[in-house]
C-alpha cells in the first residue's frame, strides 16, 4: 500500500520544471473555468503540472455559520452548490437531527428522497452540459440545460423554490406532495428516458467525443481510493461506494437501486456513469411515488409546540409553519457527524455544539474539495488539449470547493 | 451491511496499541498526544482506512488549545458505515503537528486549509501556501474565536 503512496507523492508534488517550462494562467474569468484559476506549466504542449487556485469566491461559510442560529445555516450552506441544493443540506439536517435526537416521520423521509433524486438528475445534467461546452459541443450544452428545466420545474412544484429549496428542516420537510405531482413526475421520467437515447447518439457515441475522452485522464482503482475521491469519479474507477449505502438517511434503505460502477476509470467512463446514475435516480423516483406512505410530514415533537389552530392548518394544508422556537432552537451540547451523497459525491459534516443556539463549530467538506486534488494528479503528461476534456469529465463545481 | 465484528475489530486493534477508544454514534473517537498521531494513522492505514474524509480544527481559547480533528474513512464494505476520528490538542500560541501526507496523500490540501484557517503548522507538508484567502491576507487566522466577522449594516454611511 505504501508504494501507492510514493507514486501519489511524486505526482502530486512535481511542480516547477526547468527553463523550457512555460507557465500559463487560465481563468479566473474563463468561459470554461468558472471563477477558478489554474496555473498550468507546459513543456511544449505537454502538461508538466497544474496548480488549481480555488479561493476566488471564498464565502467563509464555516465561520459565518458560527455567528448564526443553527437553523439559519441551512439556507446559508445551500448556496454552496446551488445546482444541487437539497443534497447539500440534507447532511447538515441529519447532523442536527442526531444532536437534537429527533427522527423525521416516514412520509418526510420519502419526500426527502424524492427531492434528492430530482436534484441529482438536475446536477448530472448540468455536469454533462458543461462538459459538452468544454469540448465545443454546444448542442449537448443546450440540450442538457434545456432538459434540466424539466426537473427544476418538478422541484419548484414540490418545494416552492426553483433553486434554493430549503426543503428539509430538522424533524421533517416543509411541504407535502402537491396534487397531481406523480403524473407529472412520471411524464418527466418518460421524456428523460427518451432523451438519454438521443444524448447517446449525439454525444456519447459521437466518434469525435470518444476520441477526446477514451483513455484520457485514467484514474486507477487503488489510486482513487487512496486519494479519497468521491462520487461518480470514484465509481467510474471501479470502487463500489456510495454514501447512500454507508449512511442511513432519507428512505434509501427502503427502495431498491443499483450503484453503477465502471472499470476503465477514464474520462469516457465518468461521463457514461453519470448517464447510468440518471437512470437509477429515475427508477428511485418512480418507486418513491408508488410507495410513499400517508402520515404527517413533520415530527410530532415540534408539531405539539404549535397553537391548536395553526396545528390544524399545518395538518390540513401540508405546509409547515415553523414553531417560534425554531428561530432560537438550542442545540444540545455534543457532536454529530453526517455524510450524504450529492450529485458530485459525498459531503461530510461535523457539527460541534456547546449548548447554545449557535453552532460552536461547523466543519463541512464538499465533494468538489475532495476531488480538486485530481487536477494535480491526472493532468501531468497529457497534451494541453486534454485539459478541458478531463476538467469537464470531473464535473467540478468551483463555488462548492470554496465554501 | 457492516457487521459489528469489523467495527469491533478496528476498536480492538487501536486498543492493542494502547489508545483509549470512545464509541460515538457514527465514529470511533481516539484522543491522542501529538507524539502518537503518526503511529495511530499508520495503524489505521493498515486497517484499510486509506484516506481522510476531513481534517478540521476547533479553537478552544479558554483552554489555550487548538484541537485538530482527523476523520479517516474506508471504502471497504464492512468499514464504510463509520469513521475513525483522531483528535489532537496543540498549544494555541505555538501549534505544531507532523504532516500526514505520507500516510494519507489527500491530507495535502486539507492540511493547507487548517494551516491557513487556524494557524497550525504541519511539519513536512511542503506546500503550505494560501488556499482560500487572498495572498495579502493579514490578521489572526480566521477560524480562531478571536477573529470577529464584521458585517455591514443595511444603511451605509455616506457623505
Amino acid at each position: 500500500m505504501l508504494s501507492t503512496s510514493e507514486v501519489v507523492r511524486s505526482r502530486l508534488l512535481a511542480r516547477e520544471g526547468g527553463e523550457e517550462v512555460y507557465e500559463l494562467f487560465i481563468g479566473p474569468q474563463h468561459p470554461s473555468s468558472g471563477h477558478m484559476r489554474f496555473i498550468v506549466r507546459l513543456d511544449g504542449d505537454v502538461i508538466v503540472s497544474v496548480d488549481p487556485d480555488i479561493g476566488y469566491v471564498h464565502r467563509t461559510m464555516e465561520k459565518l455559520a458560527e455567528g448564526r442560529e443553527a437553523v439559519k445555516a441551512i439556507p446559508l450552506l445551500e448556496r454552496m452548490t446551488i445546482i444541487d441544493s437539497h443534497n447539500v443540506t440534507i447532511g447538515l439536517v441529519r447532523a442536527m437531527e442526531k444532536l437534537l435526537d429527533v427522527e423525521p416521520p416516514p412520509r418526510a423521509r420519502y419526500l426527502r428522497t424524492l427531492l434528492s433524486e430530482i436534484n441529482r438528475i438536475a446536477s448530472h445534467l448540468y455536469g454533462i452540459g458543461i462538459a459538452g461546452i468544454m469540448l465545443n459541443h454546444s448542442t449537448m450544452f443546450m440540450w442538457a440545460f434545456g432538459d434540466r428545466e424539466v426537473w427544476l420545474q418538478l422541484a419548484e412544484e414540490l418545494s416552492g423554490a426553483r433553486l434554493t429549496h430549503t426543503y428539509s428542516i430538522p424533524g421533517g420537510v416543509r411541504r407535502d406532495l402537491p396534487q397531481g405531482f406523480a403524473d407529472r413526475a412520471e411524464k418527466a421520467v418518460r421524456y428523460m428516458t427518451r432523451r438519454l437515447e438521443e444524448y447517446a447518439k449525439i454525444f456519447l457515441e459521437n466518434p469525435q467525443v470518444r476520441s477526446r475522452y477514451e483513455g484520457v485522464g485514467v484514474l486507477k482503482k487503488g489510486e482513487a481510493s487512496r486519494l479519497g475521491i468521491v462520487g461518480p469519479n470514484l465509481r467510474a474507477s471501479g470502487v463500489k461506494y456510495d454514501a447512500r449505502l454507508a449512511e442511513d438517511y432519507a428512505a434509501y434503505s427502503e427502495v431498491s437501486f443499483e450503484v453503477p460502477t465502471l472499470e476503465e476509470g477514464d474520462a469516457y467512463a465518468r461521463m457514461r456513469l453519470r448517464i447510468e446514475e440518471i437512470k437509477q435516480s429515475m427508477s428511485i423516483i418512480l418507486q418513491v411515488l408508488r410507495k410513499v406512505p400517508e402520515g404527517p410530514i413533520f415530527a410530532e415533537k415540534y408539531l405539539k409546540l404549535l397553537p391548536p389552530k395553526l396545528r390544524e392548518q399545518v395538518l390540513s394544508t401540508g405546509r409547515v409553519k415553523l414553531p417560534a422556537l425554531f428561530a432560537s432552537m438550542k442545540l444540545p451540547a455534543g457532536e454529530a457527524v453526517a455524510r450524504a451523497e450529492m450529485g458530485h459525491g459525498e459531503i461530510f459534516y461535523h457539527l460541534i455544539s456547546d449548548g447554545s443556539a449557535k453552532p460552536y463549530r461547523l466543519r463541512v467538506v464538499t465533494p468538489s474539495f475532495r476531488n480538486v486534488i485530481l487536477f494535480r494528479y491526472l493532468m501531468p503528461g497529457h497534451r494541453f488539449m486534454d485539459f478541458p476534456a478531463i476538467y469537464g469529465s470531473l464535473d467540478y463545481f468551483p463555488p462548492e470547493a470554496d465554501r | 451491511m457492516s457487521g459489528p465484528s469489523t467495527r469491533e475489530e478496528v476498536k480492538q486493534a487501536l486498543e492493542r496499541l494502547g489508545f483509549a477508544v470512545e464509541e460515538a454514534r457514527d465514529v470511533l473517537r481516539v484522543r491522542l498526544e501529538p507524539a502518537d498521531l503518526r503511529k495511530a494513522a499508520e495503524e489505521l492505514l493498515r486497517l484499510g482506512f486509506d484516506h481522510l474524509a476531513s481534517v478540521g480544527g476547533v479553537d478552544w481559547p479558554a483552554e489555550g488549545k487548538i484541537e485538530v480533528v482527523y476523520h479517516a474513512e474506508s471504502y471497504e464494505p464492512g468499514k464504510r458505515s463509520f469513521l475513525v476520528e483522531l483528535r489532537v490538542k496543540v498549544p494555541r500560541d505555538d501549534p505544531h503537528l507532523p504532516s500526514l501526507i505520507d500516510v494519507w496523500p489527500n491530507a495535502l490540501l486539507m492540511e493547507r486549509e487548517v494551516w491557513e484557517m487556524l494557524g497550525v503548522t504541519f511539519e513536512g507538508n511542503p506546500d503550505l501556501r494560501r488556499l482560500l484567502l487572498p495572498p495579502d491576507w493579514s490578521g489572526p487566522p480566521p477560524l480562531r474565536k478571536d477573529f470577529r466577522v464584521e458585517e455591514e449594516g443595511i444603511y451605509v454611511e455616506y457623505e
